[in-house]
């Protein structure tokens, strides 16, 4: 049974950016984790690598991000049991959308983006709401500072409609060190402005050549 | 006669024609805006020769920063200032006004304000809007009598103390004061003291941020030491400029309405009219 009488609830803030390029995908978050007005750490990773070309940037509240990412990594165990392979990661998007949805009446309190390459190489980045509803994007924002580092994504990297037809390809057009310039760039103005983003910036960046991590210090006050 | 009473503005005070309007809308499910509370750091300590006050300098509306490098310490007399934490209005206003009240004594009476004339115009002022004015203040100054510093809470109760705190950053500057603080601290070390309290809230308290301000009062002489510190410098700076492409948003269609003259204007035909 569920308590959806009291808020079971916390918010320990954070923002999360994906970008997908043609052969390479960007995927940040800042190391801030707190709450109220206090800071409970300042190195805490909100990135959790579920696949060699997969990995999952969430914020919102810890102990549910934790459980879901758990989850997700022992359904992955099973899946390489069952099916001697790697999980793709279309289907491991699928697989979030289903496991966020499974609890659509007692929620995980996480905002996810989902950043990989998807089996034809190609960047691919997965945003999410809290009860499953997701959509393949070019890039993507979540968190406390999503609202601050969204328009800047949509001014630089503005991706065609998903209605049109024939579909346009969604993957931004800069190339890879750029990207990484820009999300550095968008972090540490949504520092400047968010009290809950802040201390230390986490990249990760997948593309052929595996999966490579960059840190990045932002403002600690 | 009693006709022109009721036009004449009220002397002074507040208006409150609207609060049984509000009321009645927050009944209906109407949620009123807030105001700009400032989460605050704000310090200060009697030292060997007067008092140093401190500051952080950020104002924020929730989660919000909404000014970088705010001034949270006030000016009341030229040997009196006063920082400020709770709803940026009311610090303002209530210290303003007070500031402007010691002005007016001090030229009827010539002679120099006292710390303790600032402490009761502010909590008497305070008291009477029972806590609705939420200013929290620390009051500092040098007079006649010697270095003084007192804490003013919302409702108007008043503190005298060696060395004080407030706002939401009070409890990391506390922890500072309380293991570091001593009697009979020279300037030097009064300053660095005050720096570091504040640091503690600007680096552990959310809802404090940006620059150290720090005022130090002596007999005779203050220093305001703006920005005393810059301790949040921007970490990263694109390597190149960005560029807003026209076009950005797709145009649909376009109609262009023409102004058009509707009254012809008549300029007299003498320019010397106007001229000396």
């Amino acid at each position: 049974m569920s308590r959806r009488g009291d808020w079971v609830y916390e918010n320990n803030g954070g923002t999360c950016v994906a970008i997908a390029g043609a052969d390479y995908c960007v995927v940040a978050a800042d190391t801030r984790l707190s709450t109220g007005y206090s800071i409970y750490t300042r190195d805490y990773s909100k990135i959790c690598k579920l696949a060699d070309k997969c990995v999952l940037a969430s914020s919102g509240f810890q102990g549910d991000i934790k459980a879901l990412q758990k989850n997700l990594s022992a359904r992955h165990l099973i899946y390489q049991h069952q099916h001697n392979k790697q999980m793709s990661c279309p289907a491991m998007a699928q697989l979030l959308s289903n496991t966020l949805y499974y609890k659509r009446f007692f929620p995980y309190y996480a905002f996810n983006v989902l950043g990989g390459l998807d089996n034809e190489g190609k960047g691919c980045v997965f945003t999410y709401d809290a009860v499953g509803s997701y959509e393949r994007v070019g890039y993507s924002s979540q968190g406390s500072g999503s609202t601050l580092i969204m328009p800047v994504l949509d001014n630089q990297l503005k991706s065609p409609s998903p209605l049109l037809l024939p579909a346009k390809d969604s993957v931004t057009p800069l190339s890879e060190m750029e990207a990484v310039d820009l999300v550095k760039d968008v972090f540490a103005s949504a520092t400047e402005r968010d009290i809950y983003t802040g201390d230390k910036l986490e990249i990760v960046i997948i593309n052929a050549s595996g999966i490579r991590h960059e840190f990045m210090e932002l403002r600690k006050d | 006669m009693a006709k022109v009473d009721a036009d004449l503005p009220p002397k002074g005070g507040f208006s409150f024609d609207l609060c049984r309007r509000n009321e009645m809308l927050v009944k209906k499910g109407v949620t009123l805006p807030g105001f700009r509370k400032t989460g605050t750091t704000i310090v200060g300590l009697v030292f060997q020769d007067g008092v140093v006050l401190g500051a952080d300098t950020r104002a924020t509306e929730g989660p919000i920063v909404a000014d970088k490098n705010c001034e949270k310490i006030h000016y009341m007399a030229p040997n009196i200032y006063c920082c400020g934490a709770g709803t940026a209005a009311d610090t303002e206003a209530v210290t303003d006004m007070v500031s402007s009240q010691l002005q007016l004594h001090r030229y009827s009476t010539g002679r120099e304000s006292r710390v303790v004339t600032a402490l009761t115009l502010l909590k008497s002022h305070l008291f009477s809007y029972q806590g609705y004015v939420s200013a929290a203040l620390v009051l500092g100054g040098v007079d006649v009598t010697g270095p003084h510093l007192h804490t003013v809470y919302p409702h108007g109760s008043t503190d005298t103390l060696p060395f004080a705190t407030m706002g939401s950053g009070s409890l990391a500057a506390m922890a500072v004061f309380e293991s570091k603080y001593r009697e009979g601290l020279t300037r030097e070390e009064g300053i660095n003291l005050v720096a570091e309290a504040i640091c503690s809230g600007i680096f552990n308290d959310l809802g404090s941020g940006s620059n150290v301000d720090v005022c130090v009062i002596t007999k005779g002489k203050t220093e305001y030491l703006r920005n005393h510190l810059l301790p949040n410098p921007r970490t990263y700076v694109s390597s190149k400029g960005y560029s807003f492409v026209k076009g950005h948003t797709e145009v649909l269609s376009t109609k262009i309405i023409p102004l058009t003259e509707k009254e012809k204007v008549e300029v007299a035909a003498e320019g010397d009219a106007m001229e000396e």
